[in-house]
């Protein structure tokens, strides 16, 4: 997957998640939880949805590296760039 | 008694099969209109159910459908109905003074059932078991998420009892006025079973679950052909005060909670115990203070299966025998299923404007009366009008014996 293309994995995952809420303006360098109502069990969401979608494992460790979209995608590349 | 220890009614939101409000409700259950309908259900196929209309969106985000239950959604949305129709000033109520009572025949089915099915997908890995599992299968999830959506910060649980919640979740909501604990008190019950393959298959191998080629036609307490039980979904909720309060507030009545009684059979997992019925029946009316002929509307049980329509009448002949010419009985069955913990506060709801405009509402499809059913005065197919209604008395019994019986009095200043 590109860059591109795991940025809009992550917003397909966030939107599903949070299907209230508008992603037009999202700054993809602050952090999601200032942009967006993203409470913990969300958050749980997005790494549930990693695994089921791309079976890709983030362990609790690595949560911080997903807190902006840039930074999802800069963690995730590594790991979904043969899928 | 004074004002402070009579309890009313002054509010009522419900989901019921035909019917999303009060209203609605009544006018269809005075024109004979079902709410069962065709459905298709995991590892079950094609059956039945009565299942709801509303809008769960106009109380709820989409997110909270996402990650709650229907039976929250189904209390959500019949709370906010409630205290809408009780006219209470929300706004600058004491929110911690009120507190939600939901009875429940069941919770947590329907939620490990999807549960399973999905992780049946990651081939049963556990680590596709979603974090929401125990939130959504909590047993006070129903009345939980009410608080949350209404901002109620006093205390909120369920009451499981099989199908006799609806009734204790009013009676607990009494109760708990009475001892002074909340000022305002959301109380009745909530369904969600229509969701799961579980409970039909439990009744159709207990051959309880009915089945018929149209769908209204296949609830039929009291008929010869009846054959089981439609299960159904749904929700009441009724604002209940103390007397003192709703008349401080000026509020409207809809009646007020004359007596009731709790009892066990202590004899059988499923069988009813026609003799113990008849001592909740009686103690219930005892407590209101009343004679069998004081009560003029008895709101049934009868849920369409064989043995059970006919007990029930047994209990209901020994408590009122012959002698109680203005003792009229209905069911609300026949329209909706069995809502489960919610049949009891449906079935109440829907008979309270009998006292305003003095109508009874039928039970339907009944093509042929089961002579060991045949009470005096039950009122069959076409509503009976002209009937003095001071006086509903509801029933409501459960699996493991668990037998509830409220009475409810027209509001006389």
């Amino acid at each position: 997957m590109t860059r591109e293309q795991i940025g809009q994995a992550i917003v397909e995952i966030i939107q599903d998640i949070l299907p209230d809420e508008n992603f037009a303006k999202l700054n993809p360098e602050e952090k999601l939880r200032d942009q967006i109502g993203l409470d913990s069990m969300d958050f749980l969401d997005i790494v549930m949805e990693l695994r089921k979608r791309y079976g890709v494992e983030v362990p609790e460790a690595d949560y911080p590296q997903l807190a902006t979209l840039n930074s999802c995608i800069h963690y995730l590349e590594p790991k979904l760039a043969n899928k | 008694m004074t004002a402070a220890e009579r309890i009313v009614i002054t509010g009522v939101g419900l989901a019921a099969p035909n019917g999303n409000n009060l209203r609605e409700f009544r006018q269809n259950l005075l024109a004979g209109v079902s709410g069962v309908t065709a459905c298709n259900l995991r590892h079950i196929g094609d059956t039945l159910a009565g299942n709801c209309a509303f809008d769960p969106l106009i109380y709820q985000k989409r997110k909270d459908l996402r990650t709650g239950t229907r039976a929250g959604s189904i209390a959500i949305y019949a709370a906010n109905e409630a205290v809408r129709d009780a006219g209470l000033d929300w706004a600058r109520a004491d929110k911690a003074r009120v507190g939600v009572y939901l009875g429940i025949t069941e919770h947590g089915n329907v939620e490990t059932e999807n549960e399973i099915h999905q992780l049946g997908q990651f081939n049963y890995d556990l680590k596709f078991w979603s974090h929401y599992h125990n939130p959504r299968t909590v047993a006070n999830n129903p009345a939980g998420e009410v608080t949350i959506n209404l901002g109620i910060t006093g205390p909120h649980y369920t009451i499981g009892a099989a199908c006799a919640a609806g009734n204790l979740g009013c009676i607990q909501g009494l109760q708990q006025l009475l001892l002074g604990e909340v000022d305002v008190a959301l109380a009745g019950g909530v369904s969600e079973s229509t969701r799961t393959f579980g409970i039909y298959a439990s009744f159709k191998s207990q051959g309880a679950l009915a089945s018929h080629p149209e769908p209204a036609k296949a609830s039929r307490p009291f008929d010869l052909k009846r054959n089981g039980i439609v299960i159904a979904e749904g929700g009441g909720v009724f604002v209940l005060e103390r007397l003192a309060d709703a008349q401080r507030r000026g509020a409207r009545i809809y009646g007020e909670l004359a007596g009731y009684s709790v009892m066990s059979d202590a004899t059988d997992f499923v069988l009813p115990n026609p003799e113990r019925q008849a001592q909740c029946i009686a103690a219930a009316i005892r407590r209101a203070g009343l004679a069998p002929r004081d009560i003029h509307l008895v709101s049934t049980h009868a849920t369409g299966t064989k043995m059970g329509d006919i007990q029930e009448c047994q209990a209901i002949h020994q408590v009122f025998g012959d002698d109680c010419p203005e003792t009229w009985f209905n069911n609300t069955k026949s329209y909706i299923g069995h809502a489960m913990g919610a049949a009891g506060v449906l079935e109440l709801a829907g008979n309270l404007p009998s006292f305003q405009d003095g109508i009874v509402h039928p039970t339907i499809n009944v093509d042929e009366l089961d002579p060991e059913c045949a009470l005096p005065n039950l009122v069959l197919n076409r509503p009976r009008a002209g009937v003095r209604v001071e006086t509903i008395l509801n029933n409501s019994f459960g699996m493991l014996g668990i037998n509830s019986v409220l009475v409810v009095r027209r509001y006389i200043a």
